[in-house]
């Protein structure tokens, strides 16, 4: 047994079992952030801010929620939305909020990519947040069939289908996800619990892992500079607040943080009065009816640049169909992000416009491809729409094939990577024409294009950290 | 001597405590398969005695609408006239067209159009001639015939019976 003094405060009463004040010297009041950062930095505060909202918000749905395929549809829109006091504030909080976090997620993931802070020692970081990125699609996923209307319905009918596409066990794997032979009533329950329990309880640790992995290689900055953090710290602590190249999380840090936030509520505030409905899809409004199929399903915005790599293969490539074709890109474009640490063969940390090789051109055609695609989701791939989804889905895969050469500084291989791809594009012009066929030609293309995707990550040597 | 002790406890402890892990994991894949009801409910018996000829039925099987229409009229339904053939089943006498009633486009439910004889899709405007195989618009192939199997008049969707078999060439 330790030895105990007598305490003059609740404080030091708590301190002596606790050690408050050294915990939170290392959880804030000394956990050292660079000073050259901008807006930008904030993102982190302003999702975790998001998330406690999603959380308290849903905690008043789920008292009136009921999981039932009978009552699901009016608990929430006659019940929740009519008879509970406030019942629409935390819906629209709710939606609105599953809704934005998406959008500051993708600002908060380019960021990274934009200053490099998913290298040199910050792999993990990276990896925390995608695997984030991935559960808060399955939380956003399984939420949106609660309501239980047309559009839920038929999202969880064809999302659950994709699982068919898996070689020998995808038709009863697809059952065996549902419960049933169709979407229904053990589907609902298993996706409500899912959604109120095992995600929100892996989220949370996986932020618990995110914030960790920031402890070891610290917060990157704006120049990508190499800071010796204890250093820095010594002279902030020595009253050198000026000439430290640090400030503490708390109170300097957030300080700075509480006004974007305080910002980006007015915004979020805003479209949970007055513009909620852009979270809220009408055809979802109808009851869900497994019998009569909505004429045109789309997923909500921020799922649509995937769905548009999944539909954006329309004729067959030898023995695959155009849906398997689709199948494996949509598998791809779903986990690509986690490897890019290992596409990149430049060790150099620094903004995109000051790393060699035409970094910065690369991730401009990045985030312009995703928007095109994430735009042409939500159009019928019908005529002329279902080439552009082909260019652009190719691109993206096409963009993550010439990473590697772009980082490496290997022209050759980069010409080559382009070459093959503009192929692709003119042999899917004759596809579309109908004037190519299932053929040698658009076989022999897909099977260059892939060995290109999956062998340079592999054969390209990193370069090294030239700065 | 008494390391290698250690090390044969910690592998009797592993083995016990991997069989342990799984049993659980089997627990809990079995708790996630369709109930014994929904199994059961997964097949669905017609009576097709009291049909009349040219008469369209539908019924529900697994959530899905099945299209069961007596003695499809012939005038529109030869134009792939081999492969129709197999796709009428006889019953009692009769021949049957039995098919999951979803376009095979992007799955919307088409409606039968008794006086132009054809299946239309309004979703995309794909068209079916009266034996289900596509004539127009953007379905890539006929309407999937589910598993059956004849039993006297009745039939039971969900089994997969003889007729099934050779009528998708399995046996």
């Amino acid at each position: 047994m330790a030895h105990f003094t007598k305490a003059n405060s609740v404080h030091e009463w708590l301190d002596q079992r606790l050690a408050i004040d050294k915990l939170w010297k290392v959880l804030a009041a000394e956990y050292w952030i660079p000073k050259n950062i901008n807006f930008l930095w904030a993102m982190g505060v302003v999702l975790m801010t998001m998330f406690t909202i999603l959380v308290i918000s849903g905690i008043f749905l789920l008292m009136y929620y009921k999981p039932d395929t009978k009552l699901a549809f009016d608990s929430v829109n006659y019940t929740i939305m009519q008879e509970v006091w406030f019942g629409w504030l935390w819906r629209h909080m709710h939606a609105v909020a599953a809704s934005v976090v998406f959008l500051v997620i993708y600002i908060h993931m380019f960021t990274g990519i934009y200053y490099a802070s998913y290298k040199r020692g910050r792999e993990m970081i990276w990896i925390s947040g995608m695997l984030l990125f991935v559960t808060f699609s399955a939380e956003a996923f399984s939420g949106y069939m609660l309501p239980w209307g047309q559009m839920s319905y038929w999202a969880a009918q064809v999302i659950t289908n994709l699982f068919g596409g898996i070689p020998f066990i995808g038709d009863d794997l697809v059952v065996w996800i549902r419960g049933n032979f169709y979407v229904s009533d053990p589907t609902l329950t298993r996706f409500f619990m899912l959604h109120v329990l095992l995600m929100p309880l892996i989220i949370m640790a996986i932020i618990g892992l995110h914030f960790y992995s920031l402890r070891i290689p610290h917060v990157n900055n704006q120049d990508g500079e190499e800071i010796d953090f204890d250093a820095e710290a010594e002279k902030y602590k020595a009253g050198m607040k000026k000439e430290a190249k640090v400030i503490p999380f708390w109170p300097v840090f957030l300080s700075k943080d509480f006004f974007v936030l305080g910002v980006f509520m007015i915004f979020y505030f805003y479209l949970v009065f007055y513009h909620y409905d852009f979270a809220m899809d009408p055809i979802n409004f109808d009851p869900a009816n497994p019998m009569k199929t909505p004429p045109h399903i789309y997923p909500e915005w921020y799922f649509l640049w995937s769905y548009e790599v999944l539909r954006g293969f329309f004729f067959n490539v030898g023995p695959l169909s155009a849906m398997d074709m689709g199948l494996i890109a949509f598998g791809i474009a779903n986990v690509i992000f986690f490897f890019l640490p290992w596409f990149d063969k430049n060790d150099e940390v620094a903004p995109a416009v000051r790393r060699s090789g035409g970094f910065a051109v690369w991730f401009w055609l990045l985030v312009v491809d995703m928007i095109i695609l994430t735009i042409w989701g939500k159009l019928p791939p019908t005529g002329f729409n279902a080439y552009i989804g082909y260019v652009a889905a190719v691109g993206f895969l096409a963009l993550w094939a010439a990473l590697p050469a772009v980082t490496a500084g290997k022209k050759g291989l980069l010409w080559f990577v382009i070459l093959t791809t503009l192929a692709l594009y003119i042999a899917g012009y004759m596809e579309y024409t109908k004037s190519l066929g299932n053929g040698f030609v658009i076989v022999t293309l897909f099977v260059i294009f892939y060995l290109l995707f999956f062998l340079n990550p592999v054969m390209v040597k990193n370069r090294g950290g030239a700065r | 001597m008494a390391q290698s002790r250690r090390d044969f406890l910690g592998m009797v402890f592993g083995a016990f405590a991997g069989a342990g892990g799984l049993a659980a994991l089997y627990a809990m894949k079995r708790t996630w398969d369709p109930l014994p009801s929904v199994m059961a409910a997964g097949f669905t018996t017609v009576d097709l005695s009291p049909m009349k000829d040219g008469e369209l039925r539908t019924v529900t099987w697994r959530g899905k609408p099945i299209f069961i229409l007596k003695k499809p009229p012939q005038e529109n339904c030869n134009h792939i006239p081999d492969e129709n053939k197999k796709r009428l089943v006889n019953v009692g006498g009769s021949e049957y067209l039995v098919m999951i009633g979803l376009c095979t486009h992007l799955g919307c439910i088409p409606t039968w159009e008794p006086e132009k004889k054809i299946f239309h899709c309004a979703c995309h405007g794909g068209e079916y001639d009266a034996c289900g195989v596509q004539t127009f618009g953007p379905p890539p192939r006929p309407m999937d015939i589910p598993p059956f199997k004849i039993e006297g008049t009745k039939l039971v969707l969900g089994e997969e019976g003889p007729e099934y078999k050779k009528m998708v060439g399995k046996a």
